[in-house]
């Protein structure tokens, strides 16, 4: 298909949304990261039966945190599509790109930004 | 075992606000157990702190550790090298562990990072329920193994009161009516006459009431 997405998206590949931890979430807003998503499989699709909705709780409590801290909760998401969705990707991919544009830079950079 | 909850970051920041370098100290037992005080939350709380003060321009050094248990002055002891080095020191254990930690380290303060809540357990996966009141003097065994101490709301002795209704206590519809429950088994045990027993009033000298509690067990006292 050759579909391109926006360059600054930085994929990490796991074997299992399941895999994803509150921890590594939080570890990339830490280190200055404008915003996370998870993109995992359909929900009632996960090869490992609940991976991606203990993901979808992950992200959900790291949320809160975000919220009980002043930051935007929506700097994280949870997306479920599956792996023959390429178009989808992409569309997620700028939709998450362009709220965190609209969110502006982490509040943990903002030395850097001025 | 005994369970806690985290308090809301807001208090534990407000804790920490003139500090610039801190030891967050996590406890492998209970609290481990409830997923409120172990390894992982102690990295978490570690990160979330960070970010915290990052945000708001106010880096934070925090160093994590976790201990066997904070409730034996031997592994209170493993830290005793390094706790001097921070401003503050958070500890994640039940009331407990930041008591323990202050005894034996007069010099250094330490703020506790949970509220210490209930002796319970888990009765599914995330989440607990009180069982246990620790009032010193089991009667458990009087009630086919249910505890209206600790699960009626007025820790009746001897049957429901008017606030039993449907099997929910009438504090909360969440709230099961641990009378109802007990009457239940013993009638479809066919023993429902050992609740005919009148309970007299039950001593709480063994309780909280007697004032702060003791154990001691001569044959290990060295």
């Amino acid at each position: 298909m050759r579909l391109s997405y926006p360059s600054n998206i930085k994929v990490i590949q796991v074997p299992c949304s399941g895999r994803v931890d509150i921890l590594h979430l939080l570890k990339a807003i830490e280190d200055g990261a404008d915003g996370v998503y998870i993109a995992g499989c359909l929900e009632g699709e996960c090869h490992f039966l609940t991976g991606n909705l203990k993901a979808r709780r992950r992200v959900n409590y790291v949320k809160k945190v975000l919220e009980e801290l002043g930051m935007e909760p929506g700097r994280v998401e949870m997306f479920n599509l599956s792996a023959g969705e390429g178009p989808r990707f992409v569309e997620i991919a700028k939709e998450m790109t362009e709220r965190i544009r609209a969110l502006g830079p982490s509040p943990l950079r903002m030395d850097e930004a001025a | 075992m005994i369970v806690a909850d985290r308090k809301p970051l807001a208090e534990i920041l407000d804790m920490i606000k003139d500090m610039d370098k801190i030891l967050i100290i996590g406890c492998k037992g209970c609290v481990t157990v409830c997923n409120v005080g172990g390894a992982k939350e102690v990295g978490i709380l570690a990160s979330v702190l960070k970010i915290a003060r990052k945000k708001d321009g106010r880096p934070l050094h925090v160093d994590e550790r976790t201990l066997e248990r904070q409730c034996d002055p031997e592994y209170i002891e493993q830290v005793k090298d390094v706790v001097d080095e921070y401003d503050g020191v958070i500890s994640m254990a039940c009331g407990v562990g930041p008591q323990f930690l202050s005894q034996a380290y007069p010099n250094q303060r330490f703020f506790p990072a949970v509220n210490t809540t209930f002796y319970g357990g888990a009765v599914q996966h995330g989440i607990w329920e009180e069982r246990c009141a620790g009032c010193g003097q089991c009667v458990i065994h009087y009630f086919g193994g249910m505890c209206p101490i600790a699960r009626c709301s007025k820790s009746l002795l001897n049957g429901p009161c008017g606030g039993s209704a449907g099997g929910k206590c009438e504090i909360s519809k969440d709230v099961d009516c641990i009378w109802d429950m007990i009457v239940r088994k013993k009638m479809a045990e066919g023993r429902l006459e050992d609740l005919m027993d009148v309970k007299p009033a039950k001593s709480w000298d063994t309780a909280r009431d007697g004032g702060p509690r003791r154990a001691v067990r001569e044959e290990l006292v060295q």
